[in-house]
C-alpha cells in the first residue's frame, strides 16, 4: 500500500469528511485547525502531553495474552489492549487530554462536550477538574436514566450536566444541543468533540490522540512476537478507539482491520446501530459519512443496548476505510455483546464495558475462523463498571 | 434576469426594504402551503423562504425545530414541497427559495433535485450547513440551472472572508445577526449596525439580515444598514396560532415607511 497520508488539506477522507457546518463555526474549526498543526510539531505540547498521559492517565496500558479466552474460543491468540485500565475506565481520556491542553492553548477555558454512554462526559470532566476549566456537558435525557451514576460523577468531577429532550434524547441530540450552544459561545468555548466524528479538523485529532493505542499495541507486539498480529479487532460507534487501534496499522497490509458495530436486535429489525453495514452516505453533525437515514435523507434513530455505540452514524475516516476495503466491519447483537459480557467475566476476571464486549464477541468468532498460530489483538476499550446495573437489571427481566 | 434579482431591482427603484419571511413547509399539512406562501405574498413579502424539515436542525432552535417536527409527523417529504412548489409557482410571483440542510439534497440525489426545483420554479437555494469550503458539490449545476445559492455571512466571518463570500454571491448576502441559532430575541449585540454597515460596504449583491429578528423596532433599526430582513421563528410561531392578523401587521413595517411593493 502506497503512503497513507489522509486526510487531505480540506479535511476529506475520499468522498467522506469534509466541514459542513454553519458559517458561525468556520472560524473556530479553522483556528482549531492550525492551532493543531502548530502544537503537534511543539515538542513542549508533546512533552506535556506525554507526561500526563504516563502520570495522570497510567499509560502504557498492558497487551495482555487472555489465555483462558482463548482457549474458549479454539482458535488464534486473542490478546487484549487494556484501555479499560486508564484513569476514569476507558480510552476516552486519550483524545481529552489532548483537546483540553489545545483549548488552553488557544486561550478558551470553556468546554463544552456531548456525551452517550457518559464515558467521554466523564473523560472531559476529569480533564476540565484537572486543568481548572469550566465544563458543560450534554447528554440526553434518555441516557442520562440510563447512565444516573455517570452523571452524578461527572457533577462531582465538577462538571454542568444538561439533560437534552429533543429527538431521541440520546446522542445524536446531545452533538445536536452541544453543536448549538458552541454557535453561540464559539468566542471563548472548545467543542472537546469524543469521537473520529464531526467537521474537519475533529476527526484527525481524535484520531491522532487516540493513535496511542494503535502504536503500543505494534510495539508491544513485536516486542513480545517479533512479528505483527494477524488482525485488530474494535468497537465501532462514532469509532474512535477503532480509529485509534487501526491508523498506526493501516500501511502493514498483512494485518487486517475488523471492527464491529452494534446490531442491536437484529441489522434486519428497525432497532441497531450499524451505520457501515446498514447505512448510505449522508450528511450529518458536519461530516460525510454513513449515516442510518431514510430514503428522504431524515437520520434514524439508532439501537443499541450499549449507550456509547447508539449513534446513527459513523466516522468519516472508517466510512473511507470501508469504500477502500482496508477495513472490515461486521456486527454484534446485544444478546451476543451480553453473553461475551458475561463469559469474559468469569473466564478472565475480567469486566468489559458493553461496548468492548461487542468487540471480545466478534474476536472469538474471528479466533475460531482464522484457527491456531494466529493472533489477533482486541482492544478493550473500557471497563464495565458502568454497565452493571443495566445488566444485572436485563438478566433478571429473564433476557438470558 | 432571475425572478430575485428583479425584485430587488424593483426594491431599489422604489427606495424600498425587502420583509421575507421564512415558513416551515408541511407544519400544518403539506396542503396549506401553496394557501400560505399566496397569503405572504399578499401581506407584502418580496419573496418567501420555504424551510424543509430535517431531522437533526443543529443551526435552529426551539420554535424552527418543533415546527420541522411536526412536519416531519405530517410525512412531510422534500419530494412532496417540490411538487407543492410547482402548485405555487402558478399562482405566486415573488421569489421562492428552497431553505433546508444538505442531507435531505443528498439523499434526493443533487442532479434530481436541482432538476426538479427547476422545473417548479424555485429561484434560490439556502444551505445552512454547506460553507462554500463544499459549496462545489452543487454550486456549478444551481448556476447551470439558473438557480441563485444564497449564501451566509455571520459576526464571526473575519472581513477578508466576507468579501471572498460576497463576491461569489449570487442572489443575496443572507447576514445572520446573531451569535447563535435561530429564534426571537430581546437584544442584538452593540456592533451589530456597525456589522452590518461593514458587510453592506463590500457586497456587490444585495445584504438581508435574519436570524432573531422578530419586531418592527428591530426591524426598522436593522434595515437602516441593509436591504431588508429574514423573519422565521416570529412567522412559525404566528403561523402556528393561527394569529394572521397579527402577521399582516408585523409584515406591514416597510409599506407603512415606503408605502411601497
Amino acid at each position: 500500500m502506497t503512503a497513507y497520508t489522509l486526510p487531505n488539506e480540506t479535511g476529506h477522507f475520499g468522498q467522506f469528511g469534509g466541514m459542513f457546518v454553519p458559517e458561525t463555526l468556520i472560524k473556530a474549526i479553522t483556528e482549531l485547525a492550525a492551532a493543531y498543526e502548530v502544537a503537534k510539531q511543539d515538542p513542549e505540547f508533546n512533552l506535556e502531553m506525554e507526561r500526563l498521559l504516563k502520570e495522570y492517565v497510567g499509560r502504557e496500558t498492558p497487551l495482555y495474552f487472555a489465555e483462558n479466552l482463548t482457549k474458549y474460543a479454539g482458535g488464534a491468540n486473542i490478546y487484549l489492549k487494556r484501555e479499560d485500565l486508564n484513569h476514569t475506565g476507558a480510552h476516552k481520556i486519550n483524545n481529552a487530554i489532548g483537546q483540553a491542553l489545545l483549548a488552553v492553548r488557544m486561550g478558551k477555558r470553556k468546554i463544552v462536550a456531548e456525551t452517550g454512554a457518559g464515558q467521554h462526559g466523564v473523560a472531559t470532566a476529569t480533564v476540565c477538574a484537572l486543568l481548572n476549566l469550566e465544563c458543560i456537558i450534554f447528554m440526553g435525557e434518555e441516557d442520562i436514566k440510563r447512565q444516573a451514576l455517570n452523571v452524578f460523577r461527572m457533577e462531582l468531577l465538577g462538571a454542568k450536566v444538561v439533560g437534552v429532550t429533543s429527538g431521541s434524547a440520546t446522542l445524536k441530540d446531545a452533538v445536536n444541543e452541544a453543536l448549538r450552544y458552541w454557535v453561540a459561545n464559539v468566542d471563548d468555548t472548545h467543542y472537546l468533540l469524543g469521537s473520529v466524528m464531526g467537521p474537519h479538523p475533529f476527526p484527525l485529532i481524535v484520531r491522532d490522540f487516540q493513535s496511542v493505542i494503535g502504536k503500543e499495541t505494534k510495539q508491544q507486539f513485536l516486542a513480545r512476537k517479533d512479528c505483527l498480529p494477524d488482525a485488530v479487532v474494535a468497537c465501532i460507534g462514532g469509532g474512535s478507539n477503532a480509529m485509534g487501534m487501526f491508523h498506526p496499522f493501516i500501511e502493514e497490509e498483512e494485518v487486517e482491520l475488523y471492527g464491529v458495530e452494534a446490531a442491536g436486535q437484529g441489522i434486519d429489525t428497525a432497532f441497531h446501530a450499524a451505520s457501515l453495514t446498514k447505512g448510505k452516505p449522508g450528511v450529518l453533525h458536519g461530516a460525510c459519512m454513513y449515516v442510518l437515514q431514510d430514503k428522504d435523507g431524515q437520520i434514524q434513530e439508532a439501537h443499541s443496548v450499549s449507550a456509547g455505540l447508539d449513534y446513527p452514524g459513523v466516522g468519516p475516516e472508517h466510512s473511507h476505510l470501508k469504500e477502500i476495503g482496508r477495513a472490515n466491519y461486521h456486527s454484534i447483537t446485544d444478546q451476543e455483546a451480553l453473553d461475551a459480557f458475561q463469559l469474559l467475566s468469569k473466564l478472565e476476571g475480567i469486566i468489559p464495558a458493553l461496548e468492548s464486549s461487542h468487540a471480545v464477541a466478534f474476536a472469538i468468532k474471528l479466533a475460531a475462523e482464522l484457527g491456531p498460530s494466529k493472533n489477533i489483538v482486541v482492544c478493550l476499550s473500557g471497563r464495565g463498571d458502568k454497565d452493571v446495573d443495566a445488566v444485572r437489571a436485563r438478566l433478571k427481566g429473564g433476557n438470558k | 434576469m432571475n425572478r430575485i434579482e428583479q425584485t430587488f431591482q424593483l426594491l431599489k427603484k422604489n427606495q424600498a426594504k425587502a420583509f421575507v419571511p421564512y415558513i416551515m413547509a408541511g407544519d400544518g399539512g403539506l396542503d396549506c402551503l401553496v394557501e400560505r406562501l399566496k397569503l405572504l405574498e399578499a401581506y407584502g413579502a418580496a419573496a418567501i423562504e420555504v424551510g424543509v424539515p430535517f431531522s437533526d436542525p443543529v443551526a435552529d432552535g426551539p420554535t424552527i425545530q418543533q415546527a420541522g417536527i411536526r412536519a416531519l409527523n405530517n410525512g412531510t417529504t422534500l419530494k412532496g414541497i417540490v411538487v407543492e412548489l410547482a402548485k405555487a409557482r402558478e399562482v405566486v410571483k415573488i421569489p421562492i427559495i428552497i431553505m433546508t440542510y444538505l442531507n435531505p439534497i443528498y439523499a434526493y440525489g443533487i442532479t434530481s433535485f436541482i432538476h426538479d426545483i427547476q422545473k417548479a420554479g424555485v429561484d434560490g437555494c439556502i444551505i445552512p450547513d454547506l460553507p462554500i469550503e463544499e459549496e462545489e458539490m452543487i454550486a456549478p449545476e444551481l448556476t447551470a440551472a439558473g438557480i441563485e445559492l444564497i449564501r451566509l455571512v455571520t459576526l464571526t466571518t473575519p472581513l477578508e472572508r466576507i468579501k471572498q463570500i460576497a463576491a461569489r454571491g449570487s442572489g443575496f448576502l443572507y447576514t445572520v445577526t446573531v451569535k447563535g441559532i435561530t429564534g426571537t430575541r430581546n437584544e442584538f449585540a452593540g456592533d451589530l449596525n456597525a456589522y452590518l454597515q461593514a458587510v453592506k460596504e463590500v457586497s456587490p449583491i444585495p445584504v438581508l439580515a435574519g436570524f432573531g429578528i422578530s419586531n418592527h423596532e428591530q426591524m426598522v433599526t436593522i434595515s437602516k444598514y441593509c436591504d431588508g430582513v429574514v423573519v422565521g421563528s416570529k412567522i412559525v410561531d404566528l403561523f402556528a396560532k393561527n394569529s394572521l392578523a397579527e402577521m399582516k401587521k408585523l409584515m406591514s413595517v416597510f409599506k407603512q415607511k415606503t408605502n411601497i411593493v
